[in-house]
Formats: C-alpha cells, sequence, structure tokens
C-alpha cells in the first residue's frame, strides 16, 4: 500500500513533464523495435536457408555428385542400383515458367529416402506418375506466384519446384540426365566399391548449415550490427531521460526517505516504476520491430535472391517468443540505463544538498575516467587486432572501437572547448564557450549516440559501396564473355564452336571440375589464354607473367579463400587431386564462392582429367551483336532459351537487385540517425528547461532573447558537427575492421575498401539537419519565452 | 495364394481412384480380366502380365541351419500397376516393390525396396527367367538362385524343384470371394533349398524346404473383407497343404488346395479347412493370433501350430506378419503363415 502510494507521488513527475515521458517511452521502444526488426529479418532468413538446407536431406544425407561439374548418366544410376547402391536420382536445373526462374527439382519418389521426402503427396499418392503430364510442387507462395496448375506443398523452400524426375528430364531438354545420387543412411551388406562401378563420381558428405546460410552471413552480420547499434544508440535517450527524471526529484526522493521510507523500499518502487515503462515501450517496440520486419523484408529477400539466390520466404510471423524477448531486452537496456542513476540514489545522503564546486570536480575526475576507459579499450582493441584470432577477436575489436570512440568523445571534446575558450575573445565569446563546456555533461550522452549513429553509418555505408564495387568487379571476372552457351553433347559443342569461328570475336571454352581440394569441396576451372581474362580479371597478388605461366600449364590461380585458409602464398605448391602439384602464381578475389577454387590452363587440366566436361563455352563478340548472335545459335542448333544466355542482360539483373541492397541499408541508416536525432531532441529539450538559470543574467546583462536563442542554436550544430568529425575516422575505422578483420575471418575474403566523400558530405548533411530539427524547438521556445519567465529566475533567486 | 499386395493394391488403387484411373468395382478401367477357363502358359506366365493390376513372385522356405536351429527366409517381388501398360522410360505405369526377410528364433531381419519399371531398376523376363529388384534376383526356376539382403543381413540360396508346377483353383483359376473374384494362381511348392545366410553373427549354413507362389489379377478384396489368414503347410509325408480364410464381418471365405506327394492338386471345398486362433499375442502393437488350431476332416487333419519367432512382424510399408511356422497333432512338418489387416 505504501509503495503504491510511493509510486503514485513518483509517478507525478511524468505527469508533470510528459515530454520526458514520451522521450523515454520513444526511445525505448524505438530501440526494441529496431532490434527486433532486425532480429525477426535475420530469423526469418536463417528459417528460409535451413529449409533449402534441408532440401531432400541435404543436411543429413550424403550424395554422390559428378566430380566433373556435369552430369550422371541414368545408366550409372541403374548399375549402382543393380548393384545394391541405395541412392536416389535428382535431376536439378534452372527453369522458366511464364515470366519467373526457379530451381526445378526432379525426383523419384518411389527410392527417395524417407528422411528426403518433402512432398508426401508425391510419396503416397503414386498414381501421379502415371500419365502424360506430371504434377509440380511448390512452397504455397511460389504456387501462387507462377499459377499455371501448380499444387501447393507447404514443406518446400521458396522458388523450388518439385516434379516427378522423368518430367523434370523432360522440363530440361535432359534426358537419361542425373544431377546427383541421395545416399540412403542404411546400405546393403558387401555393396561393391563406388569407383568399381561408376567413374568420375564422389560421395559427398551433408551440409549441415547449408551454403546459403554461409554465403549470406555477411550480409546478416550488417543487419545485426544495424540492430546493436540502433538498440545501444536508443538506449542513450532512455538513460538521458532516466537521468534527467532522477535529476529532478532528487529533492522528492529525499522528501520520501525524511518521511521514513525505508531505502530498500524506495529502490523496490522506482525499479518497479522503471520496470513498468520498459514493459509498456517494449510492447510498442515489439509491435514497430513487426512493422519494420514487414516493410524491409521483400527488400531483403530480393537482395539475398539476386546476390546469392538464396530464396526467403516473404511472408513473416511474429510468434510469442519475440514479444518475450522483445520486453525482456527493452527491461533489460532501462535497467542497464537507470544502473548508475539507481547507485545515486542509493548513496544519495539525506540532507545534504548537492554543491556546485563538488560538481565540477566530479566533472573532472569522469572525464578522467573516460579518457582512461577510451584509451583502455582502444589498446584492447589494437591488442586483438594484432594478436586476436577468430571471428570473436573480430567482433572484440569492433567493440573494443566503438566503446573507445564513445568514451573518448566528451573528453576530446571538452579539450576542443577548453582550447577554443582560450582562445576566445571578448566577455560574449568567451561566455559562449564556457557555457558550452558547462553544457557538455548534459549533452555528451546525445552527442555520442550521435556521434556512433554516423560512424556506423559511415562504416556499414563503407563496407556496403566497397562490396558493391567488389561485386561489380567478380561479376565481370565471371561474367566477361557477352554471351554463354550450353551446348548438350561433345559433339554439339564441336559444331557449335566450328559455326562460331567465322561469327564471334573468340569463343572460350570453359572446363569445369567439381572435386575435393584438401578435403573439401572445390572447383578446378581450365580457361584458355585469351585477353578476357588478362583484362579483366584483377588479381591481389601476382608473379610475373602470371597468365603466360597459368597457360602453359606451369601456374595456377587460387581464390583468396584457398589463400587464407590453407596458408598458400605465391610460389606454394597447390595440392590438385590425383597427386598434381602446380605452384601458385597468382591470387584473386572470389567474392560470395564459399569454395575452394582453382584455375589452370585448360590444355593441362584436360590432361589430367580426360573426362573434364566441355560442353560450356563464353563467346566474345561486339556487344551490339550478342543479341543478334544468340538468336542466331537457338534457331541454327535448336539450343533451348535457357542454353544461350545473354550476359548484358544477367548483369544488369544482377545489378538492379544489388541496387536493392542500398535500399535495406539506406532504411536501416535513416532508422538508425532518426534515433539519433531523438536522442539529441530529448536531452536539448530536458536541459532547456534548467537553462534559463543561466541565461537569465546573460539575458538582464541586455543580450537579446534572439541573439541568446541564436547563440544557443550555434552551440548545438557547432556540437553536432565536432561529433560529426570525430565519427568519421570513427566510421572508416569501422569499415576497415568491418573488411580486414570480420569477414576475413568469417569468410576467408578480404574486400577492397573504397572511400566515397560524397557520402561522407551527406551524411554531414544530414546529420546537421537532424541536429538543426532537435535543436530548433527548445531554441524557437527560447526566442520567444515572456521576460517575465526570465524575470522570475532573479524573483526565486533572492 | 498371397494376399498382401491386394491390400497394398488398395492403398495405391485407392488414390488411383481418385484420379479416376481406375475403380474398384468390377475389373478396373481397362484392366485385364481373370475369367474362368483361362489356361496357363508357360514359359510366358513366368513373366510378368502388365495388363493385371496386380502380381507376385513369392518364394518362402523353411530352413535348418548348421547350427540346429530353425530360420525362415522370405523373398517376394510385387508388380502393381497404375494402367495397364508398360512404357519405356519414367513414364512406365509400372511400380515394383521387393520384400526380404530372414526370420529366426529370436529376431526378424527385414528389408523392402521399391523400384519404378521402365528404367530396368525392377523387372520380370519370361525366359529365361530372372525377376530382379536392384541387387535381389530370383534366377532361373529350376535351379534357382535366389539372392537379397539389406543392411544387417543377406542370402544366397540355390533351390532344385522336387515336382511338378502346381495349378491352384481350376487350372490357375482361383476364386477369392463369395462375389466371384479371382486370380490365376500357381505355385511350385516343391523346392529342395540350400544356400547361407549371412547373419550379424556371421554366414549359416542352411538347407530345407522352399515354396514359390505365382499369381495375377486385377480384382481386389470385397470392401467388407478386413483381412486374411494364410498357411502353406509341408508335411513331413511329403504331402502339401495351401489354406487361407478372407475374415469379414461374417464367416468369412476359406478355402484350401491339398497336394499329393506327387504334386497333384486337389482343391478342397470351400470352409473345408477350419482355422481356429488359440493364441493372441501383442506383436507391434496389434493383438494377433500367433498360435492356430488347422482342421480339415476330409484328409484326417486337426494340428496345432507354433511360430518359429512369434515376432515376425513385417514392418514394411503395409505391414503384416509373415514367419516360419511349426505344427503336431494329426500331421508334423513345417510351413510359413502370413497374418494381415490386424
Amino acid at each position: 500500500m505504501r509503495g503504491l502510494v510511493v509510486l503514485g507521488a513518483l509517478a507525478s513527475h511524468w505527469r508533470r513533464h510528459p515530454v520526458q515521458l514520451a522521450m523515454l517511452l520513444l526511445g525505448l521502444s524505438l530501440a526494441t523495435g529496431l532490434w527486433t526488426g532486425v532480429q525477426a529479418i535475420n530469423a526469418e532468413a536463417r528459417a528460409s536457408y535451413s529449409r533449402a538446407a534441408q532440401t531432400l536431406a541435404g543436411d543429413r544425407l550424403n550424395r554422390i555428385v559428378p566430380q566433373d561439374g556435369g552430369w550422371i548418366a541414368q545408366a550409372d544410376y541403374i548399375a549402382l542400383r543393380r548393384a545394391g547402391w541405395q541412392v536416389s536420382p535428382i535431376l536439378e536445373g534452372e527453369y522458366r515458367i511464364g515470366p519467373v526462374r526457379v530451381r526445378l527439382l526432379g525426383i523419384d519418389p518411389v527410392t527417395l529416402p524417407r528422411q528426403a521426402q518433402m512432398v508426401p503427396e508425391m510419396a503416397s499418392d503414386l498414381s501421379a506418375l502415371a500419365g502424360a503430364r506430371k504434377t509440380l510442387y511448390a512452397a504455397p507462395e511460389t504456387a501462387e506466384r507462377l499459377g499455371q496448375g501448380l499444387v501447393a506443398a507447404p514443406g518446400l523452400p521458396v522458388g523450388v519446384v518439385v516434379t516427378d524426375i522423368g518430367e523434370a528430364q523432360r522440363r530440361l531438354g535432359l534426358e537419361g540426365r542425373i544431377s546427383r545420387l541421395i545416399l540412403a543412411a542404411e546400405q546393403p551388406l558387401g555393396i561393391p566399391d563406388l569407383a568399381t562401378l561408376v567413374r568420375g563420381v564422389a560421395v559427398r558428405a551433408p551440409d549441415a548449415s547449408g551454403d546459403m546460410a554461409r554465403l549470406t552471413d555477411s550480409f546478416h552480420l550488417n543487419l545485426t550490427a544495424f540492430g546493436m547499434l540502433a538498440f545501444l544508440v536508443g538506449l542513450f535517450i532512455v538513460q538521458s531521460a532516466i537521468g534527467l527524471a532522477f535529476e529532478q526529484r532528487r529533492a522528492m526522493v529525499r522528501t520520501l526517505r525524511a518521511m521514513g521510507m525505508p531505502l530498500l523500499g524506495l529502490m523496490v518502487v522506482m525499479i518497479s516504476e522503471l520496470v513498468g515503462l520498459a514493459l509498456v515501450a517494449g510492447l510498442i517496440g515489439v509491435a514497430m520491430g513487426y512493422g519494420v520486419a514487414r516493410e524491409l523484408l521483400p527488400g531483403v529477400s530480393a537482395t539475398l535472391r539476386g546476390l546469392y539466390g538464396a530464396e526467403v520466404a516473404g511472408g513473416l510471423d511474429l510468434p510469442a517468443v519475440w514479444w518475450l524477448w522483445g520486453l525482456l531486452i527493452a527491461v533489460a537496456g532501462t535497467l542497464a540505463a537507470a544502473a548508475l542513476h539507481l547507485v545515486q540514489v542509493w548513496r544519495l545522503p539525506l540532507l545534504n544538498t548537492a554543491k556546485v564546486g563538488g560538481r565540477v570536480a566530479g566533472m573532472a575526475r569522469l572525464l578522467w575516467l573516460q579518457g582512461a576507459a577510451s584509451l583502455v579499450c582502444a589498446a584492447l582493441a589494437l591488442g586483438l587486432l594484432l594478436f586476436g584470432q577468430g571471428l570473436l577477436s573480430g567482433f572484440g575489436v569492433l567493440a573494443g572501437l566503438i566503446l573507445s570512440a564513445a568514451a573518448g568523445l566528451p573528453v576530446v571534446l571538452a579539450g576542443l572547448l577548453a582550447l577554443a575558450r582560450r582562445m576566445a575573445r571578448g566577455a560574449l565569446a568567451e561566455w559562449f564557450w564556457a557555457d558550452t563546456q558547462a553544457q557538455l555533461p548534459g549533452l555528451s550522452l546525445a552527442l555520442v549516440a550521435l556521434m556512433l549513429a554516423l560512424a556506423t553509418n559511415l562504416g556499414v555505408g563503407t563496407m556496403v559501396s566497397s562490396f558493391r564495387q567488389t561485386f561489380v568487379g567478380w561479376l565481370d571476372q565471371r561474367m566477361a564473355a557477352e554471351l554463354y552457351v550450353t551446348t548438350r553433347t561433345e559433339a554439339e559443342a564441336a559444331s557449335v564452336a566450328d559455326w562460331l569461328k567465322t561469327r564471334a570475336d573468340a569463343v572460350l571454352p570453359i572446363l569445369t571440375v567439381e572435386t575435393q581440394l584438401y578435403g573439401a569441396p572445390g572447383e578446378v576451372f581450365g580457361v584458355i589464354d585469351h585477353s578476357t581474362y588478362h583484362d579483366n580479371w584483377p588479381l591481389l597478388q601476382q608473379s610475373a607473367g602470371v597468365w603466360q605461366a597459368v597457360a602453359a600449364g606451369e601456374g595456377a590461380l587460387i581464390n583468396e579463400q584457398l589463400h587464407y585458409r590453407q596458408h598458400l602464398a605465391l610460389g606454394d605448391l597447390v595440392v590438385l587431386p590425383a597427386g598434381w602439384s602446380v605452384p601458385v602464381v597468382g591470387i584473386y578475389s572470389d567474392y560470395g564462392n564459399p569454395m575452394a577454387q582453382v584455375i589452370v590452363g585448360s590444355a593441362v587440366l584436360a590432361a589430367h582429367f580426360p573426362d573434364v566436361s566441355g560442353l560450356r563455352m563464353g563467346v566474345r563478340v561486339a556487344p551490339a551483336r550478342a543479341q543478334a548472335l544468340a538468336e542466331d545459335l537457338r534457331e541454327t542448333f535448336g539450343l533451348p532459351v535457357r542454353n544461350v544466355v545473354d550476359q548484358s542482360s544477367i548483369k544488369a539483373v544482377s545489378l538492379q537487385v544489388f541496387e536493392r541492397t542500398f535500399g535495406v541499408t539506406a532504411a536501416l541508416n535513416g532508422l538508425t540517425l532518426g534515433v539519433a536525432g531523438v536522442a539529441m531532441f530529448a536531452s536539448l529539450l530536458t536541459l532547456a528547461a534548467g537553462r534559463l538559470a543561466q541565461l537569465a543574467p546573460v539575458w538582464a546583462m541586455g543580450m537579446t532573447r534572439g541573439a541568446l536563442a541564436r547563440a544557443e542554436f550555434a552551440r548545438s550544430l557547432l556540437l553536432a558537427g565536432l561529433a560529426m568529425l570525430m565519427a568519421l575516422p570513427v566510421g572508416l575505422g569501422l569499415a576497415w575492421v568491418l573488411l580486414n578483420v570480420v569477414n576475413v575471418e568469417a569468410f576467408g575474403w578480404r574486400l577492397p575498401m573504397y572511400l566515397f566523400p560524397l557520402d561522407w558530405l551527406r551524411l554531414a548533411a544530414f546529420g546537421l539537419i537532424a541536429a538543426a530539427i532537435a535543436a530548433a524547438i527548445p531554441v524557437r521556445r527560447l526566442a520567444r519565452i515572456a521576460p517575465s519567465t526570465l524575470l522570475k529566475v532573479f524573483a526565486n533567486a533572492s | 495364394m498371397r494376399l498382401s499386395l491386394i491390400f497394398i493394391a488398395l492403398f495405391w488403387a485407392g488414390s488411383a481412384l481418385a484420379q479416376g484411373f481406375a475403380g474398384l468395382g468390377g475389373s478396373g478401367a481397362g484392366f485385364a480380366e481373370v475369367k474362368p477357363g483361362m489356361v496357363l502358359d508357360f514359359p510366358r506366365d513366368h513373366g510378368a502380365h502388365p495388363a493385371y493390376r496386380v502380381e507376385w513372385w513369392y518364394l518362402t522356405a523353411n530352413l535348418a541351419g548348421s547350427d540346429g536351429r530353425d530360420y525362415g527366409v522370405q523373398w517376394t517381388l510385387f508388380r502393381s500397376a497404375l494402367a495397364p501398360e508398360t512404357i519405356d522410360g519414367w513414364d512406365d505405369p509400372q511400380v515394383w516393390m521387393g520384400h526380404a526377410a530372414i526370420t529366426t528364433p529370436v529376431h526378424q531381419f527385414v528389408t523392402e525396396r521399391l523400384a519404378r519399371g521402365g528404367i530396368g531398376q525392377a523387372g520380370v523376363v519370361a525366359e529365361p527367367f530372372v525377376a530382379f529388384i536392384d541387387e535381389w534376383r530370383m534366377q532361373g526356376l529350376d535351379p534357382m538362385h535366389l539372392t537379397a539382403g539389406g543392411p544387417d543381413f543377406a542370402f544366397d540360396l540355390t533351390l532344385q524343384a522336387d515336382g511338378p508346377l502346381v495349378a491352384q483353383g481350376q487350372g490357375g483359376y482361383s476364386v477369392k470371394s463369395a462375389q466371384g473374384q479371382a486370380s490365376l494362381y500357381y505355385s511350385q511348392p516343391n523346392y529342395q533349398v540350400s544356400g547361407t545366410l549371412t547373419l550379424p553373427d556371421g554366414p549359416v549354413r542352411v538347407s530345407g524346404q522352399g515354396w514359390l507362389d505365382r499369381e495375377w489379377s486385377s480384382q481386389p478384396l470385397a470392401p467388407d473383407q478386413t483381412g486374411w489368414d494364410w498357411v502353406s503347410l509341408h508335411f513331413d509325408s511329403g504331402e502339401k497343404l495351401m489354406g487361407f480364410q478372407l475374415r469379414d464381418g461374417g464367416a468369412g471365405f476359406v478355402s484350401a488346395t491339398w497336394i499329393s506327394a506327387a504334386g497333384e492338386p486337389e482343391p478342397m471345398p470351400t470352409g473345408a479347412l477350419r482355422m481356429t486362433p488359440l493364441e493372441q499375442r501383442q506383436v507391434a502393437g496389434r493383438d494377433l493370433p500367433v498360435r492356430w488350431r488347422l482342421e480339415l476332416p476330409q484328409r484326417g487333419l486337426d494340428i496345432t501350430t507354433e511360430p518359429v519367432n512369434p515376432d515376425a512382424w513385417m514392418p514394411t510399408m503395409v505391414p503384416y506378419w509373415e514367419g516360419p511356422i511349426r505344427f503336431a497333432g494329426s500331421h508334423t512338418g513345417r510351413g510359413y503363415m502370413e497374418l494381415t489387416g490386424y
């Protein structure tokens, strides 16, 4: 009962200061909302990947794959079955239904192991196997998108269409061919060795996480970083709102204590109050997070589909566990933000009033502490950078950098202001600087929030833009030829190449061998000596005469993943299957590829792998003629549309999709900055209330309200500008760590860092505008304040 | 007669009905019909009859091991047609299913295989005879080489026929119900078997008697028939008995064939054989009658059967009980029993 009375007394504060309450709730719900939204997007994406990885039990069952990346003959499948091998055939291919490209999976429901069944109807209703046209199954949303009489099968990943293997062979024009074989978990006793039955195949272990999860980790890492930072920035708002409320309620707390309220009881009531507020804000936040996630998810799925071919379902559900997590994080965040203030209340002397001198001394001590903390964090970050290993250490570097910058900002600002004050000429200028100095402690948290938001923006923006540059380069590498042709037989390959001789500038046969490299799946490419590669294939490191060495079979190029994983440097021997090893003459970036890859001369590859598939070729032709040549090719050889791919259109689509990434990034960036703006606004607003006592004497000495307001406005912009200046090196540092430490640890590739000064200017403008808007309201209020209000200050003082 | 597949045919044909491929009544849309007066024609009829909806090659053997223990072996290839035709490639509407099992007094080893027709994974050739699914083979009729295996067992047996093929029913026309449903049905009940079983404890040399059933039809059970109990018996006298009862709400439909030691079949009148369950046992969560009293007064037969292993359960796609039995009473000998629909 007494607790309720006390709670009522404490709550009366919020009634008198509704804006403070609004700020607190807004900050907390924004923080919770962004955090929840990002988590929800990530969770949805991960669920989609794991569904994809579970497709046909790819995460649990071994597979038999062709080593050269081509096909397994159906006759070989039958030979394996007739020898006892319990395998089930899968045919997989890109297939177009109307305007939509899907992954067509042909399965044999009769032999498919039970764990791999995805469409129960197919196994139980074998009658669907009879008849000329067989049913196509797809995830409900894919089926809806495609129409065309597809049957919805809820267990399927998005973008996948499943049908009988015979139907798939017919639709893909791949009669008698199989992509891979799923091995049942149990095999009969004493079956003959695989190698004695079928040549050119290998058993591949199941992939628990799925390639998609690995590929897209970097993307989700960015989202998560955004979510975390938005949450932290939101907590700054909470911290300043709570701090102000506690400050203003000191007197009340004393009174309550003097009236006999025990300290412990008071603490319990205050914590309950905070938890109550946090729960309300948390609920709002989770709802907001759901909205954020729903708004962003289509963009995210488009991005992931374009970048990695990863399909993420567009639907989003908000299970109860999210609400719980949202509330929990809101409460935890609030208590963390309030911890310092609660400790202060705990220690608050019952009678003593605070002394100004004591506060100043306390401020100086705080600055020293902050400076020391900043240095320690910086040292830790540096230490981890130099001596740390692994992804966790990478995150440690990031955290150290951010914390160091956050703790260091007030120190740097205080130093700058002290310097400015010393150089100031005239009483007014000196007052301005001195007053700014005095303001700093109250504003520093908001400034830190702004600085972190700007730095994150800059860091992540730089990383994404660098990522885009790299991606464009990567597209050029892989798709340097104008047309890509896939022929159906070796004979056709020969006649197509012959036909193209007079019609194209060059034909580049592409040999691929899918194999094991250093105990993990890898690829070996065979290329001919052609300027296409010299001109388009940027190398991170290279020996002299690199392409000649490759063409002569005396050297190999390796991708960065292999370089980092196996610590292979230029001149080292890279070991290829069948006891063949070649010196490394170049290392190339291979963004987005989880596998090790080696490029050698096509002649030497063909010599070591006589079965290598040579059905694919790149065609160089003047871009203007590419379209016509593609048509000609299709007509002359009766090649299906999908077998002749026009590169420029694929590139355009890929880039278009990539641009959408920036849509998502920009949205998150904007939201984070918005949160920082709110933090600024909250701090300035709450400070403005206590400013009158300091401003009234200046006004009394003759400075107009307008001039005072202008000075206030200038001060806000100045501080924001300084925070921004500090954000630049911090942001670039973040980008550098993300690109050179975290990415390398997580994925095995280093992205080159590109600088985008125009983006910085845009960001600076945005930050200043945010600060200006935040400052405008309290400043406007000041400019229009009634002189009587200012006079009252003196009345109270007397 | 072996009825497992009729049950399976129901299972598949049910969805076929929904798809409009076949009806349960009559002979089914387009499927060939078994009619009285049809004559078996060899070697053609050793092969597959794709125009009929269901067919099987069903071999069971009562074996004695060099270790002194009794064993049972089952090798079955079922054919089930979704349409009365056969086509090269994946469009073939024939689906094949293999069951193989070894029963020991304490274990039942079972494995199951499925295959599509038309691609060479499973099938039957009449001359020279071979029935196969994956690596399992039933090759030749006399001698026959029989192999199959699973993750934990395998067998490799040679069978010599010791008598003629036996036509069941009227020259192979075997009536299945009071409504007149029928199949074409012949047997080779007189195989001398020898070979090796591979078990987790190692190989075991075995020898004994085998029984081959060949049957095809397009007509499933009557709707009120819920399951059946079937036996094949090798009497120590050299005589044989095949008998079954189809269970329905009422008296059921009971049929039997007595086969002389020389291999001459004599169909018993409907209902002449009496099959009385003596003991229920919980097997795989169901109550199964594993001990029976069989009476055939015309032949002075009154015996009590005992399973070699009462837990001879077949946990296959369509589960059933199938295992070797011993019997005593007026006659002694060995045999095989099948219990379905429990």
